[in-house]
């Protein structure tokens, strides 16, 4: 015992002067980062390349009040302890002056209270949970993309058009599903009352029975179906209707299906004429957009993915925000980061005074396969501030700060 | 009609394609009473290099033979673990190959990540088996046929392979008495491998044949984990038919399940196997366990001793260190010691009831977790302060362990252990589930000390007051009359019970309060961290736990300690490198092959002379 006990406080001390020096000399600005790097490599593997991005265009440009702004990054693993763990040791001893990231939204929540608690401002670029605006949102929490409630109220217009009567949903058996179908349920009743909801599947994430849910949402006899499953649960739905003629002759509407992270795997399955959200960089022609793009393929010799979106967007809100307080003090952050306006790549977006959540969007279309691929057409953009609740009823969400 | 019959084929092909990697991990434990975690690894592999395969060879018969191709591979690759790892270890204390399985998992994800990138690869239909037929009106993929055909071809070639060849028999009379065979002359080594290689050829081969239903994404090794382990215990440990049947009964359930509840989906199958255990405690088609027929290789155990004057010493030493610590140390330092004693509290309560008590609990997160609910849902529905709020942890955690305990007592050795995966698991499923309650994924956050223990060192103090102490009640217990008794009841249960102990009642009482401990290391882990997840609750934190207490080295008393605070440092000191899941999982592989008793044994057997903690014998 006691050999190990030296062993390892002397390399407790030993690897805390190596890697944990604090980053915070004079001339650098330190910001934490964290993802799940290793759980969810496809998704946070473009958002580091954006964030990286980012940073160099900022530092290329001068940096922010004069100094060079220093990522640090870290992989949560996806869990909550892991995470508030690398919060604490980001905050005393790399000296970061916010936190920004994640993509799981339990991570997301439990930072969000980490930050709460700290007085640290946390920018969360990639989670969706409504919670983190609303049920559980504080005035230290900021989120950049648009929740799942704004993302389903998107699909609304086009479904209502269609005038279909009876809906099922199939939605992954945890929070981001459920919330996904009260909210389409909820947005769609509303403008088309004699809608009938005839079957809701919740398949366990990740684990599918496709063959199985696809029957038993036959059997339901639908006009149409919202579908909320993505990853390897898409895929596998997304086959097992195409061969039991479950999609023939419906009309179908689906949930981030349309983001390059979820339909490029799906190759020549993926589904056709799916009304969903996501993201078509081969189609948009934007002066906001274009330049990211080229930049983003110079640097890269790749093409971006959404979440690169996120984490270029993420670089550029924090530059914003430090900008516009003058200091890397939390308190003059937060509130430089309520109703900061600024540029992304998919338009002018502002973090709402009201709830933190910004108004950042995404474009919906069509699914389409060209040359054995899927992809979108027919993209538009829908932006976030035009897909919230009303302000009384996020007031009535959100709790007292 | 046509809908009930192809759901119910829908169900076979499923439960096909689960046998197909089932009765490969059935197979490895019968015969080297290894759970091995790397099962879920070598699926994931077979289905990768198939995918890989399939891309190069074209047509029907190239797609078979890639599937046949890569579950060789993969088979060899088993063995090349079995012979460099595992052989080393045969006579290392019950359960220690656990551990050793455990950190080719974490090297084979970072190796998959890196040859095949981080995208899932979603798999092309299978040439001339991509369409479907109808049957009374209903389509039927064709490929479903198809699984379940190679299911029955593999179980009957099982069958011939186990009764109509000499080697078969042998594996057979090694499942049922591994020293007769050996003192019959049979050269164990040789027949181990063997069976590796037809387990793992089996994972392999469920893996690459369902890459056209699925495809290979790196998360896949941890997702069948679950159900293969719930088919093998449904089905009795070690039977092939028995497999079949359970992964047929779990599958069916399931498909005709989420018909009339669909949010059975993360439950269900944990249920049955806690039914099934209940009422058939061998599983279907299982065996009971002859007493002493597993783990109890090696020497026997040293008794306990209370701490010699060094070794107390020590002991103070390191604990007035600890108490000056906040002086000197910066306040990330006081986060991990903090983490290190809540770790180490967890683990010592796995290890009271694994070590001493004979019971080992593949769920002890349960109550771990739920003693962190039990704070968090009292404080957030309650409004209760933090010095009453702290004590549900325990308090919760002890009713659930009488609760649960009550049935897991009335089995014994892996059996048991399953019973309590089953529970744990159900516990994880409500609180995962049960949304308007208990926040479901999103969890329950806001959970913070007292103003007097807001400070980072007053609450240092705090954890370790309650954590050291919580390590050293659940040591002096072992020296109480509560403690033998315990003991008697491992070391044999006939004789306890004919001396007038009640077995069932004082395992069960020791399941509580092992069970009530670890929910006062779940306290204090939530007021440190502010907030609980199910995450807490999950299959992942009790085999880190299992991992921790096996590391450190079961028969020591400072083992879990030991094991806790060198797992918690190596996790932090190494994920901040790129590929730290490779550095972490061939640093556990080589302490398990340096230390096979452990981390706490191995300084006991060098050390423990001198500390006077060992006899000479």
């Amino acid at each position: 015992m006691k050999r190990l006990e030296i062993i390892k406080f002397g390399a407790i001390a030993l690897f805390g002067g190596l890697i944990g020096f604090p980053a915070s000399a004079a001339d650098t600005i330190t910001i934490g980062d964290m993802n799940a790097y290793t759980r969810l490599a496809a998704i946070a593997g473009p958002y580091k390349k954006g964030l990286d991005l980012g940073i160099k265009e900022i530092n290329a440009a001068g940096g922010v009040l004069g100094k060079k702004l220093v990522i640090v990054s870290r992989d949560t693993q996806g869990k909550p302890g892991v995470a508030i763990k690398i919060a604490e040791e980001m905050i005393s001893r790399d000296g970061a002056v916010m936190l920004v990231g994640t993509t799981f939204s339990h991570v997301g929540i439990a930072l969000s209270g980490f930050a709460k608690q700290n007085k640290v401002v946390y920018l969360a670029s990639g989670p969706l949970a409504d919670a983190i605006s609303w049920s559980k949102g504080n005035a230290y929490t900021f989120r950049l993309r648009s929740n799942v409630y704004m993302l389903a109220s998107m699909l609304v217009d086009e479904a209502v058009k269609k005038n279909a009567k009876r809906w099922a949903t199939i939605a992954p058996n945890f929070a981001y599903g459920k919330e996904a179908v009260s909210a389409f349920k909820k947005v769609l009743k509303a403008r088309q009352p004699d809608v009938e909801f005839v079957a809701e599947q919740w398949p366990a994430a990740f684990k599918i029975e496709a063959g199985a849910e696809v029957q038993a949402i036959e059997n339901a006899k639908p006009d149409a179906i919202f579908n909320a499953t993505f990853g390897s649960d898409l895929a596998k739905f997304a086959r097992e209707g195409r061969l039991r003629g479950l999609f023939k002759d419906r009309y179908v509407t689906s949930l981030l299906t349309g983001e390059p992270e979820y339909i490029e795997p799906l190759k020549g399955d993926a589904p056709e004429n799916w009304y969903v959200t996501g993201y078509p960089w081969y189609d948009i022609d934007t002066a906001d957009h274009n330049p990211f793009q080229e930049a983003y393929n110079k640097e890269y010799n790749d093409y971006p993915r959404l979440n690169s979106v996120i984490g270029y967007t993420t670089a550029y809100s924090v530059k914003a925000a430090i900008e516009k307080a003058g200091s890397t003090d939390s308190e003059k952050l937060r509130q430089a980061m309520e109703g900061l306006k600024l540029k992304s790549p998919l338009g002018p977006i502002v973090f709402r005074e009201i709830d933190n959540q910004s108004t950042l969007g995404m474009f919906v279309g069509w699914t389409k396969l060209k040359d054995g691929k899927g992809i979108m057409i027919e993209g538009s953009y829908r932006d976030g501030a035009n897909f919230t609740p009303t302000d009384e009823e996020v007031r009535k969400m959100r709790p007292a700060d | 009609m046509g809908f009930y019959i192809v759901q119910f084929l829908t169900g076979l092909s499923s439960a096909s394609a689960l046998f197909l990697v089932a009765s490969g991990l059935s197979i490895i434990f019968g015969v080297t009473r290894i759970v091995n975690f790397t099962h879920g690894s070598f699926y994931m592999l077979g289905a990768f290099i198939a995918y890989s395969l399939v891309g190069v060879l074209d047509g029907f018969f190239g797609f078979w033979i890639s599937v046949i191709l890569s579950a060789m591979a993969v088979g060899l690759i088993a063995v090349l673990m079995e012979m460099l790892i595992l052989r080393r270890i045969y006579q290392a204390p019950e359960l220690f190959q656990l551990v050793a399985t455990f950190g080719p998992i974490l090297i084979i994800q970072d190796l998959a990540l890196d040859i095949w990138g981080p995208e899932d690869l979603f798999g092309a239909s299978a040439p001339g088996m991509d369409g479907a037929i109808t049957i009374m009106g209903t389509p039927m993929p064709e490929y479903d046929l198809a699984l379940i055909a190679l299911s029955a071809v593999v179980l009957g070639g099982l069958w011939l392979l186990f009764n109509k060849t000499r080697w078969g028999t042998l594996v057979r009379a090694a499942t049922e008495d591994r020293d007769m065979i050996s003192a019959l002359g049979v050269n164990q080594k040789w027949l181990f491998t063997g069976v590796f290689f037809l387990g793992s050829f089996l994972a392999a081969l469920g893996g690459a044949a369902q890459v056209p239903k699925g495809g290979a994404s790196l998360i896949m090794d941890f997702e069948i984990l679950a159900p293969i382990f719930v088919v093998v215990v449904i089905g009795g440990m070690g039977s092939i038919p028995g497999a079949f049947m359970a992964a047929l009964l779990i599958s069916e359930l399931n498909v005709f399940g989420i018909l009339v509840w669909p949010e059975s989906t993360l439950v269900l199958m944990f249920l049955v196997m806690a039914v099934v255990l209940i009422l058939r405690p061998w599983g279907l088609f299982g065996k009971p366990e002859a007493p002493g027929q597993h783990g109890q290789v090696g020497a026997p155990e040293q008794p306990y001793r209370p701490l010699s004057r060094k070794a107390n010493t020590l002991f103070a030493a390191v604990l007035g260190l600890l108490l000056v610590l906040p002086v000197f140390a910066s306040d990330f330092s006081l986060v991990l010691v903090m983490d290190m004693v809540v770790l180490s509290l967890f683990a010592a309560s796995i290890h009271f009831l694994m070590g001493p008590g004979g019971m080992v609990s593949f769920g002890h997160a349960a109550y771990f977790g739920g003693g962190a609910y039990a704070v968090a849902l009292i404080t957030s529905h309650f409004e209760l302060p933090m010095e009453v709020a702290f004590f549900m942890g325990p308090l919760g955690a002890c009713a659930l362990a009488l609760l649960f305990g009550w049935f897991c007592v009335r089995r014994s050795g892996v059996y048991l252990a399953m019973l309590t995966l089953a529970f744990a698991q159900v516990a994880w499923s409500v609180v995962f589930q049960w949304g308007e309650l208990t926040g479901g994924d999103d969890g329950i956050i806001g959970i913070w000390p007292s103003p007097w223990l807001g400070s980072k060192a007053a609450y240092y103090y705090f954890t370790l007051f309650f954590g050291v102490g919580g390590i050293m009640v659940l040591r002096r217990t072992l020296f109480t009359p509560f403690g033998y008794a315990m003991r008697a009841c491992r070391d044999s249960a006939l004789r306890s019970a004919s001396i007038g102990i009640d077995v069932n009642r004082q395992q069960w009482l020791a399941f509580a309060f092992s069970g009530a401990l670890a929910g006062l290391a779940g306290s204090l882990f939530v007021y440190s961290k502010g907030s609980i997840f199910p995450d807490e609750m999950s299959l992942a934190r009790s085999f880190d736990g299992l991992i921790m207490v096996l590391l450190g080295g079961v028969k020591t008393l400072a083992g879990p300690v030991a094991g806790a605070s060198a797992f918690t440092w190596l996790d932090d000191v190494i994920s901040r490198l790129d590929y730290w899941r490779v550095i972490l999982g061939s640093l556990i592989i080589l302490i398990v092959l340096a230390f096979p008793q452990g981390i706490a044994g191995f300084f006991r057997e060098r050390f423990g002379v001198w500390f006077g903690q060992e006899t000479d014998t």
